[in-house]
């Protein structure tokens, strides 16, 4: 784990890449990561979680999510003043995680001081590698939001 | 912690629990209450099988253990040792010395894992009288940071051992694909130390909770092994005489459909249901605990047998000890061994393979053709085995406790339930609560 920098957000991408959307959040942090960003992949283990933010003032978590909305809709939450709406994180195992893990840490201090989710609606999550075009979209939009604009210039991606 | 809502007349009535929280996957529990007395329990599954065993025929015996790891999120060390060993005997191969000890400190990672997860975040908010873990955070905050620390060092072990924390990826039949440094399982000494005094303090926690009253007679089954507390190797035994090799788990038990669930229920071919897990395995295994460890349970007031379902918070915890001791044991003496894995020439045959998961004994079998490719696999997880105990546990606890209120007596129906750490995701192969009371 590469400790914080000032100014270099940790982006954690969410999820399992084998069931179809729950792959978006892994996915956009192979792009970021290859963009020259710190960002890792993770299981949403809730205790495991807490332990990876640890040292870091800025993090962003992208994650898949499913509330309901049409495929590929961009939910952001700031976290770090808001309480996350734990239905829409279900995809946890013995419901310890991503929800559960960022209330524990409120309760006990362990916040990041800027803490950013976004959840990709998903659409399909059986067995599978393969995202939902709506949501890998939406895994482009919310990686090129994160992207800062020095970074985006350097990349072969024409800035939006 | 408050003290539940008595239940005012005593008429009949009908509760249902339609989604059970802090267990793993989903299930329902139906109670039907005639006249003051229970009726029927129906504990159901809504998980879809997922055909493991299927899946894996035609695949060659080395994908076991990574396609095994994926029946569980929580316990992937279970299934990926049960099949390893399983094909290790139908190849005719032994793993031992240097290696087998990683396997059994890869498995102590596995054990702290999901014991403290389960005892601190999931089964111990009942017994404060608390919803869930966030606010046994803002109430107990040392003790939720003391969780963290110890899960955390069991996330370490599975990394350095298994190459990462959830599914670890570094396990295949013969041994690993890369021994780890000894640089790196030294680094462990030191936590582990810590992690042992962090252990003692939540065995005299738990220890000292007001436990329901409700006791069972038994039939315990678990591994035993002539020379440790068994974890990945042994034979497996009972209380009531029971003594088989592996390959005889089929004879003494099987597992049946029933109507009113997804996952198949085990029973015993002796008649009866039967439990495996924490309590199997200190019944029958309690002189192998180290003297700190034995020590600790009974300052903690826990019986030489325990019987009462609820104080398996307590054993858990014992478990974590001796997890941890036996991570230092290892890590104090590990030298890198000369080769990661022992060489494997594919053949026919038959193996089987038995280790004790987190929740209790996992069991499987596979044929192989001469060319090493799985004809047919059979497994059987722990949940399933205590599928019909939990049922006869929540009769007793139900009938016990008509007293209460329906909110009441739900949470105490979650709360039995938690005693058995079910995963229904392996299961299903798995939870809702109705009670009706008429």
């Amino acid at each position: 784990m590469s400790g914080n920098s000032a100014g270099s957000p940790l982006i954690v991408g969410i999820g399992n890449r084998y069931r179809s959307d729950d792959g978006i959040g892994p996915w956009v942090a192979d792009r970021l990561r290859a963009a020259g960003l710190n960002a890792i992949e993770h299981s949403g283990e809730g205790a495991g979680l807490i332990d990876a933010w640890s040292g870091h003032d800025a993090v962003i978590l992208v994650d898949a999510v499913q509330s309901g909305s049409p495929p590929g809709t961009i939910h952001r939450f700031d976290a770090a003043t808001t309480e996350l709406p734990k239905s829409f994180f279900r995809y946890s195992s013995h419901l310890f995680g991503v929800a559960e893990a960022i209330e524990t840490a409120r309760a006990l201090g362990r916040l990041p001081t800027s803490l950013v989710v976004y959840g990709i609606e998903g659409a399909l999550f059986a067995f599978g590698d393969a995202l939902t075009p709506q949501v890998q979209e939406a895994g482009v939009d919310v990686a090129n939001a994160i992207t800062p604009p020095t970074t985006s210039r350097s990349s072969a991606r024409t800035p939006e | 912690m408050t003290a539940p809502e008595l239940f005012q007349e005593n008429a009949s009535r009908t509760i249902k629990v339609d989604a059970l929280a802090r267990v793993e996957g989903e299930g329902a529990l139906y109670v039907r209450v005639k006249d003051g007395v229970v009726k029927d329990i129906k504990f159901r599954i809504f998980e879809p099988p997922r055909f493991f065993e299927a899946l894996l025929r035609g695949r060659m015996f080395w994908d076991a253990p990574d396609i095994t790891a994926r029946i569980c999120g929580i316990c992937p060390i279970a299934y990926m040792m049960g099949s390893s060993h399983a094909m290790e005997d139908a190849l005719g191969v032994a793993v031992t010395g240097p290696l087998a000890s990683l396997r059994r400190l890869l498995y102590c990672g596995e054990w702290v894992q999901s014991h403290v997860l389960h005892t601190y975040l999931l089964h111990a908010p009942d017994f404060f009288g608390l919803e869930d873990s966030i606010q046994l955070s803002k109430l107990h905050p040392g003790v939720v940071e003391r969780a963290l620390q110890m899960k955390k060092l069991g996330n370490t072990i599975m990394e350095v051992v298994g190459g990462r924390s959830v599914h670890p990826v570094n396990v295949k039949v013969g041994g690993f694909y890369k021994a780890p440094r000894k640089a790196e399982v030294r680094a462990l000494i030191e936590p582990l130390r810590r992690a042992i005094d962090d252990s003692l303090k939540t065995i005299a926690l738990f220890g000292g909770l007001n436990f329901p009253d409700y006791e069972d007679d038994y039939t315990f089954v678990a591994m035993r092994h002539p020379d440790e507390y068994a974890i990945e190797r042994g034979r497996i035994v009972s209380n009531r005489g029971l003594d088989i090799a592996l390959s005889q788990f089929e004879d003494h038990f099987g597992e049946e459909h029933v109507k009113h669930s997804n996952a198949l229920h085990g029973v015993a071919k002796a008649g009866g249901p039967y439990m495996v897990g924490p309590l199997a395995r200190y019944a029958l295994n309690f002189d192998q605990l180290t003297d700190l460890a034995k020590q600790a349970a009974k300052d903690a007031g826990l019986p030489r047998v325990v019987k009462n379902p609820f104080q398996s918070i307590v054993v858990r915890a014992v478990e974590v000890l001796y997890a941890f001791q036996e991570s230092l044991r290892i890590a104090e003496t590990y030298e890198e061994p000369d080769a990661s894995c022992v060489e494997i020439v594919p053949k026919a045959g038959r193996g089987f393979g038995c280790t004790e998961a987190p929740r209790g004994l996992c069991y499987h079998r596979y044929d192989l053709d001469t060319e090493g490719r799985i004809q047919t696999a059979m497994i059987v997880p722990p949940t399933s085995q205590n599928q019909k105990q939990i049922e006869r546990d929540l009769l007793g606890v139900v009938q016990r406790n008509l007293c209460l209120t329906d909110e009441s007596l739900k949470w105490r129906c979650e709360q039995a339930i938690r005693n058995y750490d079910p995963c229904i995701s392996c299961a299903t192969h798995f939870l809702k609560l109705t009670v009706e009371r008429e």
